[in-house]
């Protein structure tokens, strides 16, 4: 980036510290996938990096852009919504699919289904 | 048949397509007739089409998800970094909801799931029984609170 020399200080420090912050919150989340030890407790892991993790490289790249170019570029924000949108839609695939797997090894620590129609009640989940 | 059967994604769409090019004439026009066919290839589809009653609500909500995030993110990292075991539980949580409005109910899902430390795992849609997970569940009816008064009650308020 041959432009970045052009880059006030004030936005130099702003996209450099939305960036390590973005970067740094996907690491963390791929290092959240090593340490917790369930799998339910992993599907959060992820969520760091598809919600600030994105939403930091994002506003990085806006604040870099907008500045180089001398009008506002905003279009990285479509990134931003449609990852959200998108990310509840693998995760209860994935959350479902574990459920499922869970229940047909009659796991206990898996609380019943409650798509069936008399589920017991909430408590009867912990114990 | 109207012509613009689905105005919001219409305009959507038309916004969509002026960030990805460029605000002139042209591409006003252009990203119009492309909203105009894909409004009418929707109609087709013939899905439920979303009332929003109260527009004026809709900041504010944006406004609690965002500091939400920003709250979990740190949250969800402390546990993630400094390896908290022994005295975090992590559990499902059954929470019965009252909303029933399917587009705040899709918002819902991705408020709980953008916001790290919850997932929406399932939903059952006759009785309204949603099952969550949490991360670092402390107290069962904080969270029940937080689903039901922070976000349910403004969903309805703005959908229903």
């Amino acid at each position: 980036m041959n432009h970045a020399a052009e880059l006030p200080l004030w936005a130099a420090i702003a996209v450099a510290a939305f960036l390590v912050m973005g970067a740094a919150l996907a690491l963390i989340g791929a290092i959240g996938f090593f340490r917790l030890a369930t799998f339910y407790e992993r599907l959060h892991a992820p969520t760091l990096g598809t919600s600030w993790g994105t939403g930091g490289v994002v506003m990085a790249s806006m604040i870099f852009f907008t500045m180089i170019g001398g009008r506002p570029v905003i279009h990285e924000i479509l990134i931003g919504i449609f990852i959200s949108i998108t990310t509840p839609v693998t995760l209860m695939l994935l959350a479902r699919a574990a459920l499922y797997r869970d229940r047909a090894e009659n796991d206990p620590l898996v609380p019943p289904s409650v798509a069936s129609s008399n589920f017991p009640p909430a408590d009867e989940s912990k114990s | 048949m109207s012509v613009l059967p689905y105005p919001l994604l219409s305009a959507s769409l038309l916004l969509m397509w002026m960030t990805l090019n460029s605000f002139s004439i042209g591409h006003f026009v252009l990203g119009s007739i492309i909203a105009l066919f894909a409004s009418w290839a929707m109609a087709a589809l013939r899905p439920h089409r979303p009332r929003i009653r109260r527009w004026h609500l809709l900041p504010q909500l944006l406004g609690i998800v965002l500091y939400d995030i920003i709250r979990s993110n740190i949250a969800v990292v402390s546990i993630i970094l400094t390896g908290r075991t022994t005295r975090r539980k992590s559990d499902f949580l059954t929470i019965h909801l009252d909303l029933k409005d399917t587009t705040a109910l899709a918002i819902l899902a991705v408020i709980l799931t953008a916001t790290p430390g919850s997932a929406w795992l399932e939903y059952n849609s006759v009785d309204g029984t949603l099952l969550m997970h949490v991360l670092d569940l402390v107290d069962d009816d904080a969270w029940t609170d937080l689903v039901k008064n922070r976000y349910e009650k403004l969903l309805m308020e703005i959908f229903e």
